[in-house]
């Protein structure tokens, strides 16, 4: 027993199998404190939020929780105590209505009857406390990825969540909606809540953190009593060597244009009127805030959606996209932003994956060998570097990895316009930087890459030239020097 | 014997589990039964198995491709009437009857496949809605009634032995399973189908045109139905609207002890061969015994049980 009214964790250990994921980790979450958990992939930092979080059992060492023992049997026994943990990726049902979605599982009835006016005014009452405008009557599935978030948040607190784990929250946000999320974080700090905050956005964890804590392979490597540290110090720590964030030189003269855009119009009013044009290889990155249409743009490009008007030049001569197949046939490919749900067949194996696409590339006739599939992956796999053999499944490879798969299943075809929507999302900053360098050799190559990312700094690091969108209207192309400031963009992409 | 041996694995490779099932049933019932290890008995049970076994094939692609064909039994029948029908109303020579059965199944296939892809229907409601209409169309022509008394060579079919074993409805199932195989192992159309089975929006930003492969699978899996209402005729000598009644949840079921996964992107068919035969198997066997079909049902339903949590269990070890 203590007297310590927040969360400690005491010499957790967990292992699977003879792989110990968890040694002897130790911290402390104090009432109204928000704790970084950070790490690289596979550090533990899922395994540990979950032991907290009741889903997964640890296999020694202790934890109290308001001074109390604390030993979840479950998630839901976990939410009793007030310890709520919320994912990645939401998991929302979203066919209901937000009150439905905050009561999911503990419905308020009355003589046996759902009782919906009491539900939509509690939940409209959380709702209130976190500032938010929406009905609580609406369909989760009519809100914006930020507002579904929130409504997780309120469903913890109408659960009189103390502690809540944010997993990832602001991987699928924009900055504005960011810093809405900031915001609340920092009302409930003052209302006694506390947070362990998972992310891979190190750039943010000054802004909302009071403690850092940073696992690799399973050991608490180093904990901070507050946030202003440099991030070179954390990178080090989390990869156990220095990485810096720095992009590489990427020359480019050509003057050869590979890939222009002429009055382009989207077909659901995402973008209007878009022109560019991109150079051989030239690396060119689209800007701007989340749903301004640069995912949308992209996609029309590859022929993912259609367009209404417009036209497409690759190599000077106008080319008629109406179906990725006709995109792929002029060399037009994608990597896309979601790689699991888009980009790759996680079920299946590796040279199944990067064959798929290709074997107009390495078949004559149309008859496959195993033989032939294996060989064409093979050369695939080791050109990107990627760990892992060709029979593996896809769900195998770690995320830089499955991105790497996903790129080399593009280059086999040798591809003149290589697009990249969010190339590093969810990726650590190990992998991010061989991604970069892959970058750099495709563009050396003569590939011209667009490069679309939600990470400012991403953009600007990499593009020769960038095209700034907001809210689907084209603002301006700039070429990339020295004196661009990132407020400068950020002022554009806003307006 | 090596090469055999090597041959064998390849072709069965990742259904070592329902082969072995396999092996295991054939042994129990030939320790149970004095008249099921025979050759005989193996050339009646592949006899019994072919109808099913026709329109297992079909199904394979279905399933691989993530999607579910409710209506092979109402389009086999579909296939079986409109042949004798005109035949015997129109006075159309029985070949060409036969080629327009397996004409009209193939269509009902198609409207199966465009009402999937296109008016994007679940293909559990549009070929459910297909299991009712070709059922019924087999009625109507014949107001519900039999047709008989066809031409000799259709019963040789099924009867005249070729080789001194094999009649040639047996023959017309070996090779358009050999040929199946090939194509869905072989061929870069078959190698689609996993992807769009595993996931249709990678396949289609992959460069795949899903719609016209969904079309085209949804298209042989009814051409395939009409096939096998042509050789159940044959083996009937007499159209029957009501053949082929619930003969999908066999089908399906075949598939599935197979290993194909309802979620697609899984199966082949040598899996689904293995499972046409441990079905054909059970029923040979348990009739051999003396078990009444009622009873033959309750046993083939433990056996997808079983299968399927096999399968399940297995994966979890990985």
């Amino acid at each position: 027993m203590s007297d310590h009214l927040g969360l400690e964790v005491k010499k957790v250990s967990k292992s699977y199998g003879t792989a110990k994921v968890l040694n002897e980790v130790s911290f402390e979450v104090r009432p109204g404190e928000v704790v970084a958990l950070l790490g690289e992939n596979g550090a533990g930092k899922s395994t540990i939020s979950s032991i907290i979080a009741g889903s997964v059992n640890h296999d020694s060492g202790t934890m109290t929780w308001k001074g109390q023992d604390y030993n979840p049997s479950s998630p839901g026994n976990a939410i009793q105590k007030g310890i709520g943990l919320i994912h990645q990726e939401t998991r929302l049902l979203k066919e209901l209505s937000v009150a439905e979605n905050v009561f999911v599982g503990r419905m308020i009835t009355k003589n046996g009857i759902v009782d919906f006016n009491k539900m939509n005014s509690l939940a409209s009452e959380q709702l209130k406390r976190l500032g938010l405008e929406i009905s609580p009557k609406q369909l989760v599935k009519n809100l914006k990825m930020s507002a579904q978030q929130q409504i997780e948040i309120a469903k913890a607190l109408t659960l009189n969540s103390e502690l809540l784990i944010l997993d990832e929250p602001t991987s699928s946000l924009g900055e504005s909606e960011t810093n809405f999320l900031f915001d609340k974080i920092r009302q409930l700090k003052k209302e006694g809540v506390s947070f362990i905050y998972i992310s891979h956005r190190l750039e943010e964890i000054e802004q909302i953190a009071d403690k850092i804590i940073v696992l690799r392979d399973g050991n608490l490597v180093s904990s901070y009593d507050n946030a202003n540290i440099a991030i070179n110090k954390i990178v080090h720590d989390m990869v156990g060597r220095d990485v810096d964030r720095i992009f590489p030189t990427i020359e480019n003269e050509s003057t050869t244009e590979t890939l222009r855009v002429e009055n382009l119009n989207s077909i659901d009013g995402s973008f209007e009127n878009i022109n560019f044009s991109v150079n051989k290889g030239e690396i060119f990155g689209i800007a701007g805030l989340v749903g301004a249409g640069r995912t949308e743009l992209v996609r029309a490009i590859c022929g993912a959606d259609m367009i209404t008007s417009g036209k497409i030049f690759v190599d000077n001569n106008e080319i008629n996209i109406s179906s990725p197949q006709d995109a792929i046939k002029n060399g037009i490919v994608m990597v896309p932003e979601d790689r699991k749900s888009l980009g790759l067949l996680l079920e299946q194996s590796n040279s199944q994956n990067i064959s798929i696409a290709n074997f107009d590339v390495f078949l004559k006739s149309g008859w496959v060998s195993p033989e032939k599939i294996k060989n064409f992956s093979k050369k695939g796999i080791e050109l990107m570097g990627v760990k892992g053999s060709v029979d593996q499944n896809a769900n195998e490879l770690s995320g830089g990895n499955q991105q790497k798969l996903l790129i080399s299943k593009w280059i086999s075809r040798k591809p003149k316009v290589l697009i990249f929507d969010e190339p590093t999302r969810g990726i650590d900053v190990g992998a991010r930087h061989s991604i970069y360098q892959v970058m750099k050799q495709l563009s050396e190559s003569g590939i011209s890459i667009i490069v679309v990312s939600s990470d400012l700094e991403e953009v600007v690091g990499l593009s020769h030239r960038m095209l700034i969108l907001s809210r689907g209207v084209q603002k301006n192309i700039l070429t990339n020097s020295d004196n661009i400031s990132r407020v400068e963009i950020m002022k554009q992409a806003t307006n | 014997m090596e090469n055999i041996i090597n041959f064998t694995k390849r072709v069965f490779r990742g259904t070592q589990g329902t082969f072995l099932g396999l092996i295991v049933l054939t042994i129990f019932f030939s320790l149970a039964s004095p008249y099921f290890f025979s050759a005989r008995n193996f050339i009646n049970i592949l006899d019994q198995v072919t109808v099913l076994g026709i329109m297992a094939l079909g199904m394979t692609a279905v399933i691989i491709i993530g999607g579910i064909d409710l209506s092979v039994g109402s389009i086999l029948a579909l296939s079986m009437m409109v042949t004798g029908w005109v035949w015997d109303a129109f006075g159309v020579p029985l070949h060409y009857a036969c080629l327009i059965g397996i004409f009209i199944g193939s269509i009902a296939g198609l409207i199966n496949g465009l009402l999937v892809s296109y008016l994007k229907l679940p293909a559990f409601i549009a070929t459910l809605a297909m299991l009712s209409a070709a059922r019924g169309l087999a009625n109507i022509f014949t107001d519900g009634k039999q047709i008989y008394g066809f031409p000799e060579w259709l019963t040789n079919l099924s009867v005249v032995r070729h080789f001194g074993f094999i009649p040639v409805t047996m023959l017309v199932f070996i090779f358009l399973t050999i040929l199946c195989w090939f194509l869905l192992k072989y061929r870069k159309e078959g190698r689609n189908l996993y992807a769009i089975g595993g996931n249709p929006e990678v396949a289609r930003l992959s460069g795949i045109n899903v719609k016209g492969t969904t079309v085209v699978v949804y298209t042989i899996s009814g051409f395939l139905s009409g096939i096998a209402g042509i050789l159940l005729t044959a083996r009937l000598n007499t159209c029957v609207p009501q053949a082929g009644f619930t003969y999908e949840l066999d089908v399906i079921a075949a598939v599935v002890i197979g290993g194909a996964s309802l979620n697609g992107g899984v199966g082949g068919i040598a899996g689904t061969i293995v499972g046409v035969f441990i079905i054909g198997v059970l029923r040979n066997g348990l009739n051999l015994l003396g078990f009444s079909p009622f009873v033959q049902g309750v046993v083939i339903g433990a056996v997808i049980v079983f299968a399927v949590a096999l399968d399940t269990f297995k994966k979890k070890e990985r």
